[in-house]
């Protein structure tokens, strides 16, 4: 343990690309207006899409459950608005698939008055209500992942949490949600930590944050309570420290197994935000309604953090922010992990932490693939030490068995690093998508 | 109204600029201070030398392309830095024909048939090299003293040599190579006058601050492995300096083994043709270890003067093995990956 003392907090390996933070970092989350029309999709999580137990025409309340969990690994729907259930049908998502939702129309002008569940106590609720609690406030994880964040918090029989930790990073560029969270939502953030913690059984807190957000790492120590058994950490800014593995690494000097969970190595970890969304919707009994998102990019002009009710359409979204007329790529999420989004009328879901637009003088893409010149920067990059030079050979000669046997190809979790330093321009992340799928399919056959 | 025909492509979204063509381009601009230092001491022949391998090497690579009914691959800027780098290995009289013939080869032998960039196995530069040096053992051993007066009026007659013909014997005085002096004359050079470039040698092997320069410019620009370089310099310092302490008057001393022949130019622009070099940070320091010890003791007990191109040559051999061996361990297991 002494050695601990000695490690610098880091990770191996990990890109710098440019961050961009500074256009939307110092801007306060704002109020974003309803659309005239709100679309939920059932399947804004992993896991079961939610369960419609209301019907066409019926009027609904805001914060009203529009539909139940489907089992464990899925959680409820709760209407971001006050309003009447138009239509339930299919609606677009960002995969290009339609997937079944509700069609939600405003009322106009009326009271926003919310509609409170039963509230979780925090001094006698069990741990297992906390989670029951979680679930029921149909709160996933708001990084990005969009992983219902009460399946992560059960800890298996047989593991303890030691620590929990609270990830702060926002590694990805232009993103600042998690910064103005860390701003102004610090008392959300530590009621939501005393949840967590009591959940897990964990002794102690680390937040992380990295350097680019100093001013939020100072703020959330010096607004700390006394008796909160938790610190901040402040971590060289580095992609993809974000990334759960690379975090606990980086704090801790452990790694998670190949294969395993952060629970492995005693730690479970929860996105800052979401922890914030713990923290105020888990007292008074609400479901989520809103979150917050950073909507930049060149191709924006009234960049911003908003906070924006679940279902707004992308389309009135870029209206409002006065998107320019020739917007050329759109990514719902940061442009490293973030997906291009090919339809405006999809909406924004519960996963949504960014919208970056870029019009067409802004896009830069190689117009050119090379051949490997084996420079070993990828290596260089891949946070798992994987090498992405020899499996992206592989990967042409569609060998995907041998890269999931031989060479780890199902640890990587496609973080971009080895596309973005390849020099050649060789598409690797993309090649190791359809590896992956590809090896998935044919074990699930088996 | 927000148009709605978007552009739609797969993570991640953003990209560093520094491409392959741009690498190969830098190592151009890196090598030009040299080049141009090689014409100044050795003059005019030397132009015309550096002109036909760099001109051959692309011309080669573009009909080779074209007969084999691809896309021609010039414009990565590969070929020309093999032709610029065969051309600085050379002697400053090397007839042009031969040179033409060594070009032809570095890029046909030495990169095209292994699939062209990206899959040559050896550093094509050196391959041509290695054709010449056995098939014309005289005439690349056949020196010439820099900074001679009329040197930028006159050619000197080896260089104009008819195809076929043997060059005629050099009547002017023969600048032996500080290596060479050593090795058959036992006689030393100064180190000031090696760092300079003072000194007979191959056309781009002399001014070794040059050389330096260009290749701190690469790693400033992150398009070269610092770590090749240090490897190779360390390990031949190392080396010799372990010799020289045993016994001063029989072995060089270590600067001189750094700075003489084409150990410098060897270390900066051809160990580290990323192609033929090791994947790992590990790996590479293994292999730059491996290229200076080689060349010292093929200086030391060896028949030649010289030795970084066979150092070189065969470390690219090893390079695929030293990559199956040396793998960083993955994270989150114990095991390394696989070997290839």
């Amino acid at each position: 343990m002494t050695l601990n003392l000695f490690r610098k907090k880091t990770f191996r390996h990990g890109v710098h690309p440019p961050e961009h933070k500074d256009q939307t970092n110092g801007l306060p989350i704002r109020q974003f207006p309803f659309a005239p029309v709100i679309i939920l999709p059932m399947a804004q999580h992993i896991g079961a899409p939610s369960k419609v137990i209301v019907r066409e025409g019926q009027e609904v309340m805001r914060g009203q459950l529009l539909a139940e969990a489907d089992g464990y690994v899925s959680v409820p729907t709760h209407a971001p608005v006050s309003g009447r259930v138009r239509k339930i049908g299919n609606v677009p998502t960002i995969s290009g698939q339609m997937t079944r939702g509700i069609y939600l129309e405003p009322f106009p002008g009326v009271s926003q008055e919310v509609y409170e569940g039963t509230p979780v106590d925090l001094e006698t609720a069990t741990p297992d209500a906390i989670r029951d609690g979680i679930q029921r406030a149909g709160i996933v994880g708001l990084g990005g992942a969009a992983f219902p964040t009460h399946v992560k918090l059960k800890v298996p029989e047989g593991k303890t949490c030691e620590v929990l930790i609270i990830n702060g990073i926002e590694c990805e560029p232009y993103l600042t949600t998690d910064h103005r969270v860390m701003l102004e939502q610090a008392d959300d953030i530590f009621t939501g930590m005393r949840y967590l913690l009591k959940a897990t059984g964990a002794r102690r807190a680390i937040i992380g944050v990295e350097a680019n957000k100093r001013d939020a790492a100072d703020h959330l120590t010096r607004e700390m309570p006394k008796d909160l058994p938790a610190m901040v950490e402040v971590l060289p800014v580095k992609y993809p420290q974000g990334a759960e593995k690379m975090l606990i690494t980086a704090l801790l000097g452990r790694e998670v197994p190949s294969g395993g969970l952060p629970i492995d190595v005693g730690v479970v970890s929860v996105n800052v935000a979401t922890c914030a969304e713990i923290g105020r919707l888990l007292p008074t009994g609400r479901g989520i309604q809103e979150r917050v998102v950073t909507i930049t990019g060149p191709g924006v002009e009234k960049k911003g953090n908003y906070l924006i009710p679940i279902g707004t359409p992308l389309r009135f979204v870029l209206e409002q922010v006065g998107a320019s007329e020739r917007i050329s790529e759109v990514y719902m999420g940061g442009p490293m992990m973030g997906v291009a989004v090919s339809n405006l009328d999809i909406s924004i879901v519960k996963g949504t932490s960014g919208i970056v637009v870029f019009p067409e003088e802004d896009v830069w893409h190689p117009e050119k693939v090379y051949p490997c010149i084996k420079c070993g920067a990828c290596l260089d990059a891949c946070p798992l030490s994987l090498n992405p030079s020899q499996l992206g050979i592989l990967a042409k000669h569609e060998s995907y068995d041998l890269m999931a046997e031989d060479y780890h190809l199902m640890d990587c979790f496609e973080c971009g690093s080895c596309s973005y330093v390849c020099p050649s321009n060789i598409p690797l992340t993309q090649y190791f998508r359809i590896a992956k799928r590809t090896v998935k399919q044919r074990r699930a056959k088996t | 109204m927000v148009q709605s025909t978007l552009r739609i492509s797969s993570s991640p979204h953003l990209k560093r600029r520094t491409t392959t063509d741009a690498i190969m381009r830098n190592v151009v601009w890196a090598m030009l201070p040299v080049a141009a230092f090689a014409v100044y001491s050795f003059g005019l022949g030397t132009l015309m030398l550096l002109m036909t391998t760099t001109v051959t090497c692309v011309l080669t690579e573009h009909v080779l392309c074209r007969l084999s009914g691809q896309e021609s691959t010039i414009s990565d800027w590969s070929a020309l830095v093999t032709g610029l780098l065969l051309g600085l290995t050379l002697p400053p009289i090397f007839p042009l024909w031969m040179a033409f013939v060594g070009s032809v080869i570095a890029i046909g032998l030495g990169k095209f048939i292994f699939g062209g960039l990206g899959y040559n196995v050896f550093n094509p530069a050196l391959v041509g090299r290695a054709v010449l040096q056995a098939a014309f053992p005289a005439a690349i051993t056949t020196w010439y003293p820099a900074f001679i007066e009329n040197r930028f009026t006159e050619v000197a007659a080896s260089t104009l040599t008819l195809p076929f013909m043997r060059p005629p014997a050099v009547d002017v005085i023969t600048g032996a190579t500080p290596l060479s002096a050593f090795k058959f004359e036992g006689v030393r050079a100064e180190t000031g006058d090696l760092a300079l470039g003072l000194i007979s040698g191959s056309t781009g092997e002399t001014c070794a601050v040059l050389i330096i320069l260009g290749g701190i410019y690469l790693v400033a620009r992150k398009m070269m492995n610092w770590r090749i370089p240090v490897a190779v310099l360390g390990s031949a310092f190392a080396l010799s300096g372990l010799f020289y302490l045993v016994d001063p008057g029989a072995y060089p001393h270590p600067i001189f083994m750094l700075f003489s022949g084409g150990l410098m130019l060897g270390a900066v622009f051809m160990a580290t043709d990323m192609v033929a070099s090791p994947l790992t940070p590990r790996g590479v320091w293994v292999y730059g270890a491996f290229i200076g010890i080689v060349t010292i003791v093929i200086r030391l007990w060896g028949g030649l003067p010289e030795g970084v191109m066979y150092a070189i040559l065969l470390a690219n051999a090893v390079s695929p093995h030293i990559d199956g061996w040396i793998q960083p361990r993955v994270y989150g297991t114990t095991k390394k990956a696989a070997v290839t």
